[in-house]
């Protein structure tokens, strides 16, 4: 096989299926055999499924499977239900479990042909923001083994960035997806809420969780949004397309920039937190996009500081209703010998689920409850109404926002596990399109070095809701306009 | 109607436990006050803003009482829901006794 995996997109590797210039079966085996030689190091992986994704890439070379993603070989976020295998969350409550459907997303990957290797890590019930919070293990981050691939789709960005995968799914709840694609320097998308059905995607938060890809370029995001975009009779929050529109097509114009873009800059994401290489790549972006033409304005998103503790109640109110399933009776962790039922489900509770995990259904608990839920749980749903007021005003003036993912590059583990506020302040610019349900792209963003090491950085663009064609055309400016994205972690692994 | 920013109490945290199914010990608890009544504290930054006239928003989207067609279709088979059961006798789940001497109700 002649197709370098450390160098080759998505979708060069789908068009060599395509044209049997690499058998799927050569291109599954090459994939495995780098999960084999560098997996035990970075540890993106909770399980892999050899047998069956050389069984299904045999199907491809038969001309039995075909379809858009004939052969691509992906990863799945071990929070997305297939019924092969198992679905843990990375939490040791559903260590054993096994699910008896799959998620729309699975099966429409599948239909479209592609070849799921495995599950990737993440903190557990996707609570977290390094992979720390795992009930397994940490992922490593593929750029220095000594710090964070981000999270909590972790898992997903460094089996992406270390190429173990030709791409990967994600869900991101408050920043899940983007912010470890920023860490990890590959393509992140958190679509819409409502574009994609989340069923049989476990739930953390409903009204903020969303499944996105990850990959190397902008060009493979949306192929895989063409494969996964619609509605879904099963999760009845997707979008109707009678009310939201048809799902067009995500690749088409992709690289003809956008004539009269509006770009919007807000003084909110450009405080003095931000690593100085973070500002220096705010404005070499805006220069650029200047540079194409685009007009660039000032907008003003007010409440953007009130995102936090915004989102860290209404996303543990949530989980704290999603997460009343794990009783000990009907699947996962049982205690042994429980005194009474009630022992049953709060010993198995507290025996299955960690302390992030804890610290989150308690909080939520005590925010629905009685005598503070006007404190906290109405406050904060108003608060979020100011929050997506701010983007509506700022989308009534540009096509998208462009900002940081995060304040700066992956930091060192442990360094924020003392401290859960720490760890909760790292989602400050990507909470906000969670709570508003808009739409946000991270991009590789550049580099900076840090003790000798070279960490990537992620640039952001938000954009209204279905605004994806305008978004990924947007970020497909910007990825061609350097090479950030070429520069592979492989170097480092 | 409680106020923000009133102390977490260790008392507060056994009954938030208790509420959420989460067998705690001492320990336990003082470990989550302190970091609670930490998370709490900077949560009590919402109550800068005046949020009065402010219609409370619960979900991204506007959709309400969104309707299929009341066509019945095939459930779970009863093998595959206890499947993944820690004790089954089917079609039932096990659990122990619920009411009566030793049911803890």
């Amino acid at each position: 096989m002649s197709i370098d995996l450390t160098q080759a997109t998505m979708t060069e590797l789908r068009d060599a299926v395509a044209d049997k210039s690499v058998s799927a079966v050569e291109l599954t085996r090459a994939y495995l055999e780098r999960i084999e030689a560098h997996d035990g190091h970075v540890r993106a992986y909770n399980e892999t499924y050899a047998d069956r994704a050389i069984e299904r890439a045999e199907a491809v070379d038969r001309g039995e499977v075909t379809g858009v993603l004939a052969g691509v070989p992906i990863a799945l976020k071990d929070n997305l239900c297939t019924t092969w295998g198992h679905t843990t969350c990375s939490s040791n409550i559903l260590k054993n479990f096994r699910a008896p459907y799959n998620a729309t997303v699975v099966e429409k990957l599948e239909a479209a042909g592609a070849v799921v290797l495995g599950k990737t890590n993440l903190d557990e019930f996707a609570m977290g923001s390094s992979t720390e919070n795992s009930g397994f293990k940490p992922t490593k981050n593929p750029w220095d083994t000594g710090r964070v691939p981000g999270g909590s789709s972790g898992g997903s960005a460094a089996a992406v960035a270390a190429d173990l995968c030709a791409a990967a799914f994600g869900s991101d709840t408050g920043g899940s997806i983007r912010q470890p694609a920023a860490l990890c320097g590959v393509v992140g998308l958190k679509p819409t809420y409502g574009l994609i059905s989340r069923f049989g995607l476990v739930a953390f938060a409903s009204s903020l969780d969303q499944i996105g890809p990850f990959t190397h370029t902008v060009e493979d995001a949306a192929v895989l949004l063409n494969v996964i975009a619609g509605h879904d009779p099963r999760d009845s929050t997707s979008a109707d397309p009678d009310t939201s529109g048809p799902i067009p097509d995500y690749t088409a114009n992709l690289d003809r920039p956008i004539e009269g873009l509006k770009l919007g800059i807000a003084k909110q994401y450009m405080g003095e937190g931000n690593d100085p290489a973070v500002a220096k790549m705010i404005d070499d972006a805006i220069a650029m996009y200047k540079d194409m033409g685009a007009t660039i304005v000032e907008v003003d998103l007010p409440h953007t500081e009130y995102g936090i503790p915004t989102y860290y109640i209404v996303a543990t109110a949530e989980a704290s209703s999603n997460l009343a399933r794990y009783d000990g009776v009907h699947y996962g962790h049982r205690t042994e010998a429980p005194d009474d039922l009630i022992d049953l489900y709060s010993a198995s509770r507290a025996e299955g689920f960690g302390d992030e995990v804890k610290r989150r259904i308690m909080l939520g608990t005590y925010a629905l409850s009685s005598g503070y839920y006007d404190a906290y749980y109405l406050r904060a749903l108003k608060v979020r109404r100011l929050i997506k007021n701010d983007f509506d005003a700022a989308f009534a003036q540009c096509d998208a926002i462009v900002c940081p993912t995060t304040t700066g590059p992956a930091f060192k583990f442990g360094e924020k596990t003392d401290d859960p506020l720490s760890m909760y302040l790292n989602d400050v610019y990507t909470v906000n399109a969670n709570l508003a349900g808009i739409a946000g792209i991270s991009v590789p963003g550049g580099f900076t070095e840090v003790d000798g090491k070279t960490l990537p950085l992620g640039l952001q663009l938000l954009g209204p809701t279905f605004s994806e064609p305008t978004l990924l055309r947007a970020a497909n400016m910007y990825e061609k306009s350097n090479n950030f994205g070429n520069t592979r972690a492989l170097a480092s692994v | 109607m409680a106020a923000m920013s009133e102390k977490l109490t260790e008392n507060d945290v056994r009954k938030v436990a208790k509420l959420s199914r989460l067998k705690l010990t001492d320990d336990q608890v003082a470990f989550y006050t302190d970091q609670l009544a930490h998370v709490l504290g900077y949560i009590d930054k919402l109550s800068e803003l005046d949020v009065d006239n402010v219609e409370p928003m619960a979900h991204p989207t506007d959709m309400t009482n969104k309707l299929r067609p009341d066509e019945p279709t095939a459930g779970m088979p009863v093998d595959a829901a206890l499947a993944n059961a820690p004790a089954s006798d089917p079609p039932f789940f096990k659990v122990p006794k619920v009411l009566g001497e030793g049911s803890g109700a």
